[in-house]
């Protein structure tokens, strides 16, 4: 920064890439700590797809002890006595696995999958920056989430065991050592949590700030890509929401360690204060993992369909609208911790509000989809399922958001099975859908659309099996969380539909190391990607595979929305945003004013 | 505006975005998270306090209203000093910009200076956090455990700005801002006021009502 700045406020010197330098940083500020968005997207993956496997793992062991409750688990036998003698696992441990499976999966692996790695990837790429506007501090906000990570894991091995009152924590259960038997483990995951936080505001505060400031000359707010928008309001969302959830683990945090009563009925403290706290993040928390995925199928399906975004505008406002109502409806989470009637119901219709604008977006990805020419790629794959089973578990959120419903349903396998139609059928297989489709650009590797195949049709298959019978497990009455549903004799018919569902949730968990393999094997042996492997329209897909530290040589410019496919009487079916339109010289637009010369806005 | 427009001509920029540089839009967003923070907090307290009345004293009964009013005195002193040094740089007064800068630690040092002074009389009270060993004369452990917190968390915040002043005061030293160039001073001043304004807030509503 110099003099400029107060010239022109909103300019900081980006420093663009020169191909006449080799790039002459040392390994360990180029590979470790590297403070260039594309290193640092990578690290998020390679971090958080290591904990999606923890999580998978710890799934395992869970649906292992629902299948066959009491046997010894195969392998088990590596565990130390406190958490299986002899293979089979303990009640206590059970409630760690559950705990930890949802934390896990939550905060580090779906949300810096999300957040962190398309957040990274994408965003300075697709505004046509050199970088973050604060490269130090995204830096710093991946080495906050590692240290987290593995507090969290190291949990496990505290005396006590890991935090074992749930993903929610919530108390008495989570603040008094004594109900759950730990205390340590309950404690790490206050602390691990709070430090993620910090990790995802320093995210917030430079994805927020890059978009707003750093967009090339010509990227109007209406010609980013939706996976930019999406993150913005995420990022927002993110902003707003984590800091309720740092304030509250801070509370329980003093409550087990130094004795206060925040949230311990027995001097005064509220443990319904808890809860409104937890879901007042914790509902902005679930647009927060499902959000980046709708954008990142909405750049899929354009371009598996090769037809404009059908509505962007709709859909713009659709994020916005979602990101709002998702703010007034976290009672809908509390249906049944005693509520005043009138106020359950008005969360109950605020709730039910939220289904037009998701359904907005999905009848336009249908409409995106409607006769276009559809090339079933691996990531259009991937993003089709996306909108399949978010409409799935959608619909039966609408079923949970009815007080009356919820009151049957609550705590039961019916939530299990609709939050893993939103996570896992929406936003993993949304994540899968972007990984495809974007390993290439920043690994200059193509994924191999085989094995990419293979995954996609084990896991679609597995995946309903595993979890559509959990709706009826639901509904014939088995808890969320419980250890041994055949303590109930009302439970027992259902134990053969619980080895159904096991038998092919280690099916799932297995052909997903079809995807890892993928992975590794195309990091060295993959194909060597193009430029434009998908011809596609944003500005990333015209630079080098990968693109070079600094991204573009210069200041890119932006003729045109980043969905301008099969634009009529062109040659190709795909129109670079940063395509000059006569395709002769370029008029370098200069900053302020859209360009919008010749072109359809 | 002619050399602004120079500019404009030669060099393509970035679209305008809201007309407020970087570091300082990043200041503003990260002050909202802010916001969101001490409202968790403040919100618990409303909801912990209507539930519990008997549990909280009357102002000035358990609280040194007059010791923590002068802190507040000190501290909105502390928020004119670094406008002062504010004002000072942004007409190239190096050696205004140092002495504000000093100032508006001095007296950032000094609420804290006092903070802990006052815990550890109100300690000597019986007035702790812990509900378990709560001895205070009036009040419940639901009154202490809030008041630690809050005040706690806004003193860390003081801490953290004062540390960040000392920062730029060596920054200042070694002649790193010019008429030009304060972008600096001036997110210092945004975190310092903020700072300054959640306390009137809590003094308000722990201290006062």
């Amino acid at each position: 920064m110099s003099t400029t700045q107060l010239l022109a406020p909103n300019v900081t010197a980006q420093h663009w890439a020169d191909p006449s330098h080799p790039d002459d940083r040392p390994f360990i500020r180029r590979y470790i700590f590297s403070t260039d968005h594309k290193t640092i997207g990578n690290q998020f993956m390679f971090m958080s797809l290591f904990f999606l496997l923890v999580g998978g793992a710890l799934a395992m062991m869970i649906r292992w002890q629902l299948g066959w409750p009491g046997q010894p688990m195969p392998g088990g036998g590596v565990l130390p006595e406190t958490m299986a003698p002899g293979g089979i696992l303990l009640p206590e441990f059970y409630n760690s696995l559950v705990t930890m499976h949802g934390t896990f999966m939550i905060f580090f692996a779906i949300m810096p999958l999300l957040v962190g790695m398309f957040g990274n990837w994408l965003i300075p790429l697709h505004v046509g920056a050199s970088d973050m506007a604060f490269p130090r501090l995204n830096m710093m906000s991946f080495w906050s989430a590692v240290p987290a990570g593995f507090i969290m894991l190291a949990s496990f091995v505290v005396e006590g065991g890991a935090a074992g009152a749930g993903w929610t924590a919530y108390p008495p259960l989570s603040a008094v050592p004594e109900y759950s038997g730990v205390s340590t483990g309950q404690q790490l995951w206050c602390v691990s949590l709070i430090i993620l936080g910090f990790s995802s505001l320093m995210g917030a505060v430079n994805y927020i700030t890059t978009i707003v400031n750093m967009r090339a000359p010509g990227m109007t707010w209406m010609r980013m890509p939706l996976p930019i928008w999406s993150l913005f309001i995420t990022a927002i969302l993110i902003l707003l929401a984590i800091p309720i959830l740092a304030g509250a683990a801070i509370m329980l945090l003093f409550d087990q360690t130094i004795g206060t009563t925040f949230f311990l009925p027995e001097a005064g403290g509220q443990p319904l204060l808890w809860q409104h706290l937890f879901w007042y993040f914790g509902h902005p928390e679930v647009y927060i993992l499902i959000l980046p995925a709708m954008g990142v199928a909405s750049e899929v399906i354009a371009n598996g369909s090769r037809k404009p975004i059908f509505g962007y505008p709709a859909m713009v406002g659709a994020i916005v609208a979602i990101a709002f109502l998702g703010w007034i409806v976290w009672g809908h989470h509390m249906f049944q911790s005693g509520m005043n009637p009138l106020l359950g119901s008005s969360f109950m219709l605020s709730t039910m509000i939220i289904a037009v604008p998701s359904a907005i977006k999905v009848f336009n990805w249908l409409g995106t989809i409607w006769r276009g020419d559809i090339h079933f790629h691996t990531p259009m794959l991937n993003a089709l399922a996306f909108v399949g089973m978010f409409v799935i578990g959608g619909l039966s959120g609408v079923f949970m958001a009815s007080t009356p419903v919820d009151i049957y349903i609550h705590d039961t396998y019916f939530i299990v099975a609709h939050l893993h139609y939103v996570l896992f059928g929406g936003s993993l297989f949304a994540i899968f859908a972007g990984i495809y489709f974007w390993f290439p650009k920043f690994f200059g590797r193509m994924l191999s659309p085989t094995l990419g195949k293979i995954h996609f049709a084990l896991t679609f298959v597995f995946y309903n099996l595993v979890f559509f019978p959990m709706h009826n497990l639901g509904l014939g009455g088995m808890m969320r969380r419980i250890y041994d549903p055949n303590q109930y004799g009302f439970l027992e018919p259902l134990q053969p539909m619980n080895t159904f569902v096991s038998v092919f949730a280690l099916a799932l968990g297995v052909s997903q190391l079809v995807f890892f393999f993928n992975i590794l094997w195309s990091l060295w042996r993959g194909e060597k990607a193009p430029e434009n492997p998908w011809r596609s329209n944003s500005l990333e897909w015209s630079l080098a595979s990968p693109p070079p530290h600094g991204n573009f040589e210069a200041m890119p410019a932006v003729y045109r929305g980043p969905y301008e496919y099969s634009y009529p009487g062109r040659g190709e079916d795909f129109w670079l945003q940063g395509e000059p339109p006569d395709g002769g010289a370029v008029h370098a637009p200069t900053g302020g004013a859209p360009v919008g010369e010749g072109v359809p806005q | 505006m002619s050399e602004a427009a120079a500019i404009h001509a030669h060099a393509p920029r970035p679209m305008e975005g809201i007309r407020v540089y970087n570091v300082k839009l990043g200041m503003w967003v990260f002050l909202l998270s802010e916001v969101m923070f001490f409202s968790g907090l403040i919100g618990a307290y409303i909801i912990l306090r209507f539930a519990n009345p008997e549990q909280w004293a009357a102002p000035g009964e358990v609280l040194n209203v007059t010791l923590t009013a002068f802190n507040t005195f000190m501290l909105i002193c502390s928020s004119v000093t670094m406008v002062k040094a504010f004002a000072a740089i942004e007409h190239g007064d190096q050696a205004g910009l140092k002495r504000w800068l000093l100032a508006t630690i001095v007296l950032g040092a000094a609420f804290v200076g006092i903070q802990v002074f006052e815990y550890i009389k109100l300690a000597e009270h019986g007035f702790v956090p812990m509900a378990s060993q709560y001895a205070a004369d009036g009040g419940g452990p639901l009154y202490g455990s809030t008041f630690y917190t809050m005040t706690g968390f806004h003193g860390a915040h003081v801490t953290i700005g004062v540390l960040c002043l000392i920062f730029t005061l060596v920054k200042a030293l070694r002649g790193h801002y010019t008429e030009e160039y304060y972008s600096g001073v001036e997110i210092m001043g945004l975190y310092w006021h903020f700072v300054d304004l959640v306390w009137i807030i809590l003094f308000t509503i722990v201290y006062l009502i």
